[in-house]
């Protein structure tokens, strides 16, 4: 568990004007972590509801659900600066990544619905999340996302666009051999690829300790010469800074970037998750650097907001997730012929 | 002992037999704490402990390539793929290893692995996480496939599995295994508290009848069980037959049922094309074509990827209703 003392008050002031970060800056990103926030609180609600006794087929929403609550600062300190046609491939936990593209929050919500105004119209759910305007695509396969960013950034060099692909992936991920491959790859042809990994300690039920030779995942990029960081995933700043150097540099052609991001998740692995793995003493650890509410304190004793600011800008994003809710409950279903449309272009 | 679907039948087969073989040692992602997340390996960690079950990184290819070696000097792993849908991160090891070595190396090398997965929707899951795809494993010469559908044919399936010297794939259906968070459509019935083996190639006929005869596995044998229900209330009497394993296929009991009746409806919740269906109708046909009163049907995913929405999931999974309108046309 390695997260970085808090700094002062001038330290952090320093931190964040060498980040480039206004104050405004650090409102929007606020602002960001906290939708995601209740947005998937809000999901997580609906989710369950019908399902008492626990079946996953019951209820509103259907299937599995996994859930980044306490990993907002990752997705949106990597995503914040993000373009429109940058690329971002994610995970089976895509929500947070999603928000932070600027993925429309009434379409991602339809989908994970089930519903026709969904992002995919109702075919992907909520670990299939595709948006062409945003950029954005997922996988529910483990291990998927490192190749396809890699191969979204061989476009972009292709074609001479100064674009950067993400690629975002858990410690569990980063064992798979895509990782490996990717990170040669991206590293022999200087692609403008970006990989974060996410470390949240577990794989579904598997701590990270039982199948990793190495403590980070960042040992290893180093090895394929790719500049490699270690951040903290529960600091948005910290996240931010690291990543928007490696954006610049890729975009200048400079190639690829490996950061491993420390972060946790409050929630299980998916809904309904047992959570025998883990101990209460170590969620109760990491909840005590909740990524929001240590913007919040930040912000609060630089005097970049006051309470009421931030009262408001969280009643903001309270009735954007309210209303994409809403607008997700009350659509209708695809019709059952759409089942058959669209296996080719 | 009564046992509530195939997870824990499963997962008591593979208890008994390590206890009588050392050799025995179970592979996996989330093996452990979450007995594969289907609970085809629930309570083995607790009794034989982190030597002999073993939580794997993610890495499909490597694990089933530790598989393949370890087989071959001497183990007789037990792997979890955990949904059959990850198999594409693993396949290489399996299609041309797991499955071939033995041949290529003219005997020289058994491969005694058990792969146990898990197969199937209806729960909303989607395109990634609720395929079935015995069919590529039936397709690869080296398998032999097996899809049990009742906790009794789980467990002595498994125990043969377990001492079969050929790799073996167990799919095992979700909707079948009992466990709490899912739809439950299998049954609960008593299995003896002593091992027992069930031979591979032995279709069991779960339903006797004259009319037609309905061929299927897993969960679309119970389902085809509903739907022949609702015939008899019309008068029509239909055979329901459960493969139980493709590879070897029991040609012998769906040709003779066949025979009997006549009329043919295969189900599966695979994809239709190039699928177990064409097989088994082509197996048929070659045998019994001059007693078919009807042209042979069949019911499967409509070479579609499963989609989410429950809506557009209920239209391409077949369902009782379907099955049964399917086997009515065969009639009328
Ligand atoms: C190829 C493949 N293998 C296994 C799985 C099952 N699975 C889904 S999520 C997961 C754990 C992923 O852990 P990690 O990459 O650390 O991401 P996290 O869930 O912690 O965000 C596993 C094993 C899968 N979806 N795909």
């Amino acid at each position: 568990m390695i997260i970085k003392p808090e700094p002062s008050p001038k330290d952090l002031s320093f931190f964040i004007e060498n980040a480039g970060l206004k104050p405004s800056d650090l409102l929007n990103m606020y602002k960001k972590m906290v939708t995601i926030r209740y947005f998937e609180e809000s999901i997580k609600k609906v989710y369950h509801e019908g399902k008492n006794p626990f079946n996953m087929a019951a209820g509103i929403i259907r299937g599995e659900m996994h859930l980044s609550i306490g990993q907002e600062a990752v997705a949106v300190g990597s995503l914040y600066n993000a373009r429109d046609e940058d690329a971002v491939i994610s995970t089976h936990r895509p929500h947070h990544h999603a928000i932070a593209k600027g993925v429309d929050l009434k379409a991602l919500a339809a989908e994970i619905f089930g519903k026709a105004t969904g992002l995919c119209k109702g075919k992907g759910g909520h670990m299939h999340l595709f948006d062409r305007t945003k950029n954005f695509a997922c996988s529910g396969i483990v291990g998927a996302s490192f190749p396809q960013a890699a191969g979204a950034a061989f476009a972009f060099k292709y074609l001479g666009k100064d674009n950067v692909a993400f690629a975002f992936a858990g410690e569990g991920a980063a064992n798979h051999g895509t990782f490996a491959e990717t990170l040669n790859i991206a590293s022999a042809w200087e692609l403008p690829l970006i990989i974060i990994i996410e470390d949240n300690k577990y794989a579904d039920s598997t701590p990270k300790s039982l199948v990793m030779s190495t403590t980070f995942h960042y040992q290893r990029g180093l090895a394929y010469n790719v500049p490699s960081y270690l951040v903290d995933g529960m600091d948005v700043i910290d996240v931010y800074s690291v990543v928007k150097k490696a954006a610049e540099r890729a975009r200048k052609g400079f190639g690829p970037t490996l950061i491993e991001a420390l972060t946790y998740r409050y929630v299980g692995h998916f809904e309904g998750d047992g959570e025998e793995y883990r101990t209460k003493e170590e969620v109760e650890f990491w909840s005590a650097v909740d990524p929001i509410r240590r913007l919040e304190n930040r912000l609060l004793k630089l005097n970049y907001a006051d309470n009421d600011i931030l009262a408001k800008l969280r009643e903001e994003a309270r009735r954007e997730v309210q209303e994409a809710i809403n607008f997700a409950m009350n659509s209708p279903y695809p019709d059952p012929s759409e089942a058959f449309r669209g296996v080719f272009a | 002992m009564k046992i509530r679907g195939i997870a824990q039948a499963i997962a008591e087969g593979i208890r008994q037999e390590m206890e009588r073989n050392d050799r025995i040692v179970v592979l996996g992602e989330d093996v452990t704490y979450w007995g594969a997340v289907f609970g085809f390996t629930m309570g083995l960690f607790e009794k034989f402990g982190r030597r002999r079950v073993i939580d794997t990184p993610i890495t499909e290819q490597t694990f089933m390539g530790i598989a393949v070696g370890a087989a071959a000097a001497g183990l007789h792993p037990v792997v979890s793929l955990m949904f059959v849908d990850f198999l594409g991160a693993g396949f290489d090891q399996m299609f041309n290893h797991m499955a071939k070595n033995y041949y290529m190396s003219g005997g020289q090398f058994p491969m005694p692995v058990t792969v146990i997965t898990a197969i199937g929707g209806g729960y909303g899951d989607s395109a990634q996480h609720s395929q079935v795809l015995y069919g590529l494993f039936a397709h690869l010469p080296g398998f032999k496939v097996v899809i049990p559908s009742t906790p009794y044919d789980a467990k002595g399936l498994t125990i043969k599995a377990l001492r079969d010297n050929n790799p073996v794939v167990i799919f095992g259906h979700k909707l079948l295994t009992g466990l709490p968070f899912l739809p439950f459509e299998g049954i609960e019935e008593e299995v003896p508290d002593e091992p027992y083996e069930i031979d591979f190639g032995k279709a069991a006929v779960r339903r006797e009848g004259s009319d037609l005869t309905i061929i299927a596995t897993a969960l679309m044998v119970h389902r085809s069980l509903k739907a022949a229900e609702m015939l008899q209330k019309e008068g029509i009497s239909a055979e329901v037959i459960d493969l139980r394993t493709l590879v070897p296929l029991d040609e012998e009991t769906i040709v003779k049922s066949a025979k009997k009746t006549g009329r043919v409806l295969i189900v599966d919740e695979d994809y239709m094309s190039y699928g177990m269906t064409g097989e088994v109708a082509f197996r048929i046909q070659a045998k019994a074509l001059s007693n078919l009163k009807v042209p042979i049907a069949r019911l499967a995913v409509p070479d579609v990827p499963i989609p989410f929405s429950e809506p557009l999931e209920s239209a391409v999974i077949p369902s009782v209703n379907s099955i049964y309108n399917e086997a009515k046309k065969l009639v009328h």
